[in-house]
């Protein structure tokens, strides 16, 4: 890569796969169940989330020698909550229906321990330009993990896809649902989110046995 | 030369290939294996695993035929309601008996094939044996499903059930869950419009949904919930003559089956015995409530409320649960205090369940996997209890 070198590829690298914030660190695990019974608001929750750390990451990262560590936790937390009203204002501002779906969980990320925990082992410690990138990563592989979760409990649990009915109509029964196929009400529900997720972690702990813990 | 030497042979030859565990499992389950121990120290006990697990099936074996039988009964019964003037005379009959093998057996063979075949797969990927517990569950699934749940929607549900309730955990006797009850629970869940309601419980009754010679058959438990007058007889219930999923309706059987487990010391009749003392605790509570003038007629929980408590065992499939399910060596209580408290709560929240929550007219599915979340925690308190019990002893003894 011409533009990162090779040691700051890795920062945006490694938490999309071998290092994923939500399927190795375990972290962020309560908005992805809550809200991935659609792909939509998975989307929109991961480029929010995209947003918050990246654009934190760099703050924190800026503001790194003049915080004092007694007090940094309610710095970050005051960054991260105006960071998080913004992005709670626009969704209100331009998608309304959207924004009422995802209620309280855009608030919630102030709580998402994935940028809390950024902010503490990351941007504390290294320059913006780097902090930047491990934040977009981090959140980038919390976002990819909300969007195949997202994307299989709508297409199994409603039969849609970004709102398109991919499998057919269930009323007018047309498509898949014509040979009485039905949408799996489960998949709706967040204990299948839980399940799937721990599908993936299962898929990629057995794709790469170096990731399988000891105990 | 006979089966036994050809599956013998095969096995010899696949011997160490990925396809051993596969032929090794068919030939333990047909027949004796002709390897023997040699060294170390083992015990002789005629009570395997597989011995085990076929006592339980034979225990089920007299639900499944009278399930089949009830299937085609309910079917015509719902269409001519002079049957049930007789129940017994109008009950086996050959026409009850070829619509209920023609929609019962499809649910058996189904089950099998899916459940093996992935308990098949995972022993090869993992290179171990076979092991023999999809048998009872196999044999459950179809017991505790409505008659006319689509083919495919068990399949899925099956390989659910196998591999999240079972295999990740590691196999047979490895899990936590009642892989029988996962399934039921994955169907529930996914899909409730085939899973409960007035229009599942009879044969035909979903697919004529509409038409002028529609039926339906609605339990005993939904007309409860609805604050209906139930149309069947408490005796009705007690022989089997009633809607309800495909193998649990006859209370009689199931006691017959519970006399032959207990007997064979395959069952706990600490945790069947427990579990009826608390379903009985539970309504006689909620009789009382009744009585005292708390809740009142035209409350959405009256009707159950009401209901005598004793009938309670025999509506619903909580006798089949408490039998068959609670006591599944494996999710239940290991110790014996333990299974007590187990069951006891299992009887005791299946009733609350049912009162409480319309849209879960049975509650013994979800209080015995709820009981089997709790079973390890329950062992470990009884353990350590006995252990301080124990220390104290042995310092008064000391000091």
């Amino acid at each position: 890569m011409g533009l990162l070198s090779k040691k700051d590829s890795r920062l945006i690298l490694d938490p999309l796969a071998d290092n994923n914030p939500i399927t190795i660190q375990v972290l962020g695990i309560c908005s992805a169940l809550a809200i991935t019974a659609q792909l939509k608001a998975s989307i929109v929750m991961a480029i929010s989330v995209v947003f918050v750390l990246g654009i934190g990451n760099v703050v924190i990262s800026l503001m790194r020698n003049i915080i004092p560590s007694k007090i940094r936790i309610i710095v970050q937390l005051v960054v991260v909550a105006a960071l998080v009203i913004i992005v709670d204002q626009v969704l209100k501002a331009f998608a309304y229906e959207l924004s009422k779906q995802l209620s309280v969980f855009i608030g919630l990320i102030i709580t998402n321990c994935i940028i809390m925990g950024r902010f503490e082992a990351f941007a504390l410690a290294n320059k913006p330009w780097r902090s930047f990138l491990d934040g977009i990563g981090n959140a980038a592989g919390y976002g990819v993990i909300l969007i195949i979760v997202g994307f299989f409990r709508e297409l199994l649990g409603s039969g849609t896809l970004l709102g398109f009915k991919v499998l057919g109509d269930p009323i007018t029964k047309t498509g898949l649902y014509a040979i009485g196929y039905e949408n799996n009400g489960f998949m709706l529900l967040s204990p299948m989110a839980l399940i799937v997720i721990g599908l993936i972690i299962w898929v990629q702990r057995s794709r790469n046995k170096e990731l399988i813990e000891e105990n | 030369m006979g089966l036994k030497q050809n599956l013998h042979k095969l096995k010899e030859k696949y011997k160490g290939t990925k396809m051993a565990p596969a032929f090794n499992a068919l030939h333990t389950f047909l027949y004796t294996p002709n390897e023997t121990t040699h060294s170390g120290s083992h015990v002789r006990s005629a009570d395997d695993l597989k011995r085990t697990m076929n006592t339980v099936i034979m225990a089920l074996i007299p639900c499944l035929i009278f399930g089949i039988f009830n299937a085609g009964y309910q079917h015509y019964a719902a269409i001519d309601s002079t049957l049930r003037l007789d129940p017994l005379g109008n009950f086996f009959t050959w026409d009850n008996f070829i619509l209920g093998a023609w929609t019962v057996l499809p649910l058996v063979i189904v089950s099998y094939v899916v459940g093996l075949g992935v308990e098949f797969i995972f022993a090869i990927i993992k290179k171990h044996e076979v092991e023999e517990g999809y048998l009872v569950t196999g044999m459950l699934v179809p017991l505790i499903v409505p008659i006319d749940i689509p083919l495919w929607m068990l399949t899925v549900a099956v390989i659910f059930g196998v591999v999240i309730g079972k295999e990740v955990f590691g196999g047979t006797g490895m899990n936590i869950l009642n892989p029988a009850l996962t399934i039921r629970a994955f169907l529930f869940f996914a899909y409730p419009t085939w899973m409960s309601g007035d229009k599942v419980w009879v044969h035909g009754a979903k697919a004529m949904t509409g038409q002028p010679d529609a039926i339906s058959g609605e339990t005993i438990l939904g007309s409860l919930a609805q604050n209906h007058e139930p149309i069947y007889s408490i005796w009705d219930s007690f022989w089997g003559f009633i809607p309800g999923s495909v193998g649990e309706t006859s209370t009689f059987l199931i006691l017959i089956g519970a006399l032959f487990l207990i007997f064979t010391k395959i069952g706990s009749w600490r945790i069947m015995l427990s579990a009826v003392l608390g379903a009985l605790a539970m309504g006689l509570i909620f009789n009382g409530v009744v009585d005292a003038g708390w809740i009142k007629d035209g409350n959405s929980f009256y009707g159950l409320m009401s209901e005598t408590f004793w009938h309670h065992l025999i509506i619903g499939g909580l006798a089949f649960g408490i039998v068959y399910m609670a006591t599944d060596p494996v999710t239940a209580s290991q110790t014996n205090k333990g299974k007590w408290i187990y069951g006891f709560l299992i009887g005791f929240i299946s009733v609350l369940i049912r009162v409480f929550n319309p849209a879960y007219p049975e509650g013994v599915m979800l209080a015995i996997l709820l009981m089997n979340v709790f079973a390890p925690t329950i062992d470990h308190y009884v353990v350590q209890g006995n252990i301080k019990k124990r220390m104290k002893r042995l310092k008064a003894k000391t000091a």
